[in-house]
């Protein structure tokens, strides 16, 4: 497969990334590079559909939260080892996305994201009454559990390095698919969506599978997260995450590979080193995303991408 | 000779540094404030807290059996996640020892949580809720100014006995809401009153029309708020624009902090019963706690009640921590169990074998206008409940900790 996607001069580059994710849990605290992965990935999905479909999805905190909700009730009440509770968030966010994008591709533009926000703003009030969900309190204390029953995923870095890997298979996987001729018909219909119509392809097809498998990956984000924190709570569904993670895409780069993960881990460390400083941290998060905007607007691996693309890398 | 004296006193001198190492991580004792810095409970806890937590310190001495004692804060903005992250990151990397404040019960328990897996000490003071020292009860967790409980059984009792017999209560939609609910619903019918029906309202909340009205229709004679801070502050105006108040039909917070009536002001507040730990103006004590919390926090200010506990839980943990000498966190709760609280918060307090810390609660008539002499002098004190009348019976404690 690596011969397929990834270039003899980007193999260097990835590597190198990939050697830097091994031992950084050794420099950096690593709940919270787990919790940069998470939001990384979940941005990289959310990606899928604004850099390559030109969908702007306003509700995505739904397969986030749910998948979220799911994963730790399975673990927690019904005693499912992790990889089974994962499956069983990421099948739920599957569902969703199947459901939410069939009714939501109808419509473009500012339409397809308010459908998309009020079908979330419905789950997440299905999510406020739901008796398993707890309301405010969340589920709590989700036990991490056994990886296939035998590797103990409560140790901090062991975990770190499920997430890690199943991060670095979630890119991989996502890298592919924008890289294939699925991937290139995607970007045909959001570069000019009738002349891809007028070329036999069944538009709302392709961005309904693209919708799906965006609904899947944030899903999956979200499952890992609350085994992460050990939590599913309201604020995992809230429309607040729908507006981070369109913020974590725009700051790291729409359109590019590693661009949102670099944004996720961006607002993830604004939030987390600030926090100390009270509300100041949303001004803060305002003005980064000001200037961002301002000074580079295709995002900051978006601004690296013509120096990449001289190297031969494909941000 | 001198050679050998001089060996025997490296050798204490290494072997007591070492013990020292082995009493107190990082050599040093570290209380972390988690509270809500920006959102609807900054005024009841907030910065107050840190405030009141570092008075505490002061008053101890700043130092634990010659250990430095540190104290860091942060917003956990009231969300489960978020506190749930710092007090991890607090444990795993700051060497943090024991967690305070913490108000919302949906943060609290995920600190509780955190805090269990971690043999580590939680101190809740702002949040209300029951689950704390029942299902969600922890060794090494304390739930210290007040809950639900004692609100109803204060406020509760005192309305139903003064003649408002039906209830219809407007309830915030959320845990902690349908909580005080229930508790209150509880001591109404015991007493012999009757509940007429409830409305759930969404937290936060600021237009109570199409509720109040409900409330109104139902002829009550009580309308219950379920509720605390601005969405209580909103619902009190509201029901007096509604001209609800003027028609013969009562409200009644059932959980008011003294920064909410000074919100209110006494012309919309005076008259309302509540119930609460603390009032600054009691005797000398709290007087002069309250002035010295004022002039720190830039004057102009009274402290409610969740600022008192955090300061009297903070202190409490030092003593329990020096008495130990030690700071690991099984060990400094069962001396935190073991010895009694004194200080101008709690006269005569106790912790339970759920977490619980018992102490007299007060119940309180907001004073009219004119019956008040001067700022922030706003309650009359109308009852003393005792700690154990206030709080729920350990016999009825779903916590496993408590034996039957």
């Amino acid at each position: 497969m690596n011969a397929v996607i990834i270039s003899s001069r980007q193999k260097p580059f990835v590597l190198a990334l990939l050697g830097l994710g091994l031992v950084l849990p050794f420099a950096i605290y690593p709940v919270f590079l787990m919790k940069g992965l998470c939001f990384g990935l979940f941005a990289a999905a959310f990606n899928l559909l604004l850099g390559y479909v030109g969908l702007l999805s306003f509700g995505h905190a739904m397969f986030f939260g749910w998948s979220a909700y799911i994963t730790a009730h399975a673990a927690k009440e019904w005693g499912l080892t992790p990889e089974l509770a994962i499956l069983a968030g990421v099948a739920l966010a599957t569902l969703l996305g199947l459901v939410v994008g069939w009714l939501a591709i109808r419509r473009q533009g500012i339409y397809f994201a308010m459908i998309t926000l009020a079908l979330a703003q419905l789950m997440y009030f299905v999510a406020v009454q739901a008796p398993f969900t707890h309301g405010e309190d969340g589920i709590q204390g989700v036990p991490r559990g056994r990886l296939f029953g035998l590797i103990d995923l409560g140790d901090t870095l062991t975990m770190y390095y499920f997430v890690f890997a199943v991060f670095v298979a979630s890119l991989l996987f996502l890298y592919r698919v924008v890289n294939s001729p699925f991937g290139q018909i995607l970007k045909a219909i959001r570069d000019n969506e009738p002349r891809a119509i007028s070329l036999g392809y069944e538009v709302t097809r392709y961005k309904l599978i693209a919708f799906v498998i965006s609904a899947a990956f944030a899903g999956l984000a979200g499952s890992l997260k609350s085994l992460v924190f050990q939590l599913a709570s309201l604020a995992d569904v809230n429309w607040h995450i729908s507006g981070e993670v369109v913020l974590m895409t725009l700051l790291g780069g729409v359109g590019t590979v590693l661009g949102p993960t670099v944004g996720g881990f961006l607002v993830v460390a604004i939030q987390d080193y600030f926090a100390g400083i009270g509300s100041l941290v949303i001004i803060i998060q305002g003005i980064i995303f000001v200037v961002c905007v301002l000074l580079f607007r295709s995002g900051m691996i978006g601004v690296l991408t013509p120096w990449l693309k001289r190297r031969g890398i494909n941000g | 000779m001198v050679m050998k004296r001089l060996l025997l006193g490296a050798a204490a001198l290494a072997l007591s540094a070492g013990m020292a190492q082995a009493q107190y991580s990082d050599n040093k004792v570290k209380i972390g404030i988690l509270t809500d810095l920006s959102g609807t409970y900054s005024d009841l806890a907030g910065k107050g807290t840190i405030v009141a937590a570092q008075m505490a310190i002061d008053d101890f001495g700043g130092k634990l059996n010659g250990q430095p004692i540190e104290l860091i804060s942060a917003d956990h903005q009231n969300k489960a996640d978020i506190a749930s992250g710092i007090a991890r990151k607090w444990y795993d990397t700051e060497g943090v020892d024991a967690i305070a404040e913490l108000v919302t019960t949906a943060a609290a328990i995920a600190v509780r949580e955190v805090s269990k897996e971690k043999g580590k000490i939680d101190l809740v003071s702002g949040a209300a809720s029951t689950p704390l020292t029942n299902d969600k009860c922890s060794a090494t967790g304390f739930h210290w100014t007040y809950d639900t409980y004692a609100m109803a059984v204060g406020t509760g009792d005192a309305v139903v006995k003064n003649g408002g017999k039906t209830w219809f209560f407007l309830t915030a939609d959320y845990a902690f809401g349908h909580n005080l609910q229930a508790q209150t619903e509880r001591v109404v019918k015991a007493n012999g009153g009757t509940v007429k029906g409830s409305v759930k309202h969404p937290f936060p909340n600021a237009d109570f029309s199409s509720f109040l009205l409900q409330a109104q229709a139902s002829g009550a004679q009580i309308i219950g708020l379920a509720n605390a801070g601005a969405d209580t502050i909103n619902a009190i105006k509201q029901a007096k624009e509604f001209g609800i108040t003027q028609g013969g039909q009562q409200l009644a917070g059932l959980l008011v902090f003294i920064t909410d009536v000074h919100s209110l002001g006494l012309e919309n507040a005076q008259g309302m019963m509540l119930t609460t730990g603390f009032y600054w103006d009691m005797d000398d004590q709290t007087r002069a706690w309250s002035k010295r919390w004022s002039e720190k926090m830039g004057g102009g200010k009274m402290p409610s009640m969740v600022h008192a506990g955090t300061y009297s839980q903070v202190l409490h943990y030092l003593k329990a921590a020096a008495a130990a000498k030690t700071d690991d966190g099984v060990k400094v709760a069962d001396e935190m169990r073991k010895l009694p609280i004194s200080d101008f918060f709690a006269k005569n307090g106790k912790i339970r074998a759920d977490g619980r810390m018992v102490h007299d609660m007060y119940l309180a008539q907001v004073k009219k206008p004119s019956e008040s002499k001067g700022p922030w002098d706003y309650y009359k004190i109308v009852r003393t409940i005792p700690g154990d009348e206030a709080y729920q019976p350990l016999s009825e404690s779903t916590c496993p900790l408590v034996k039957k």
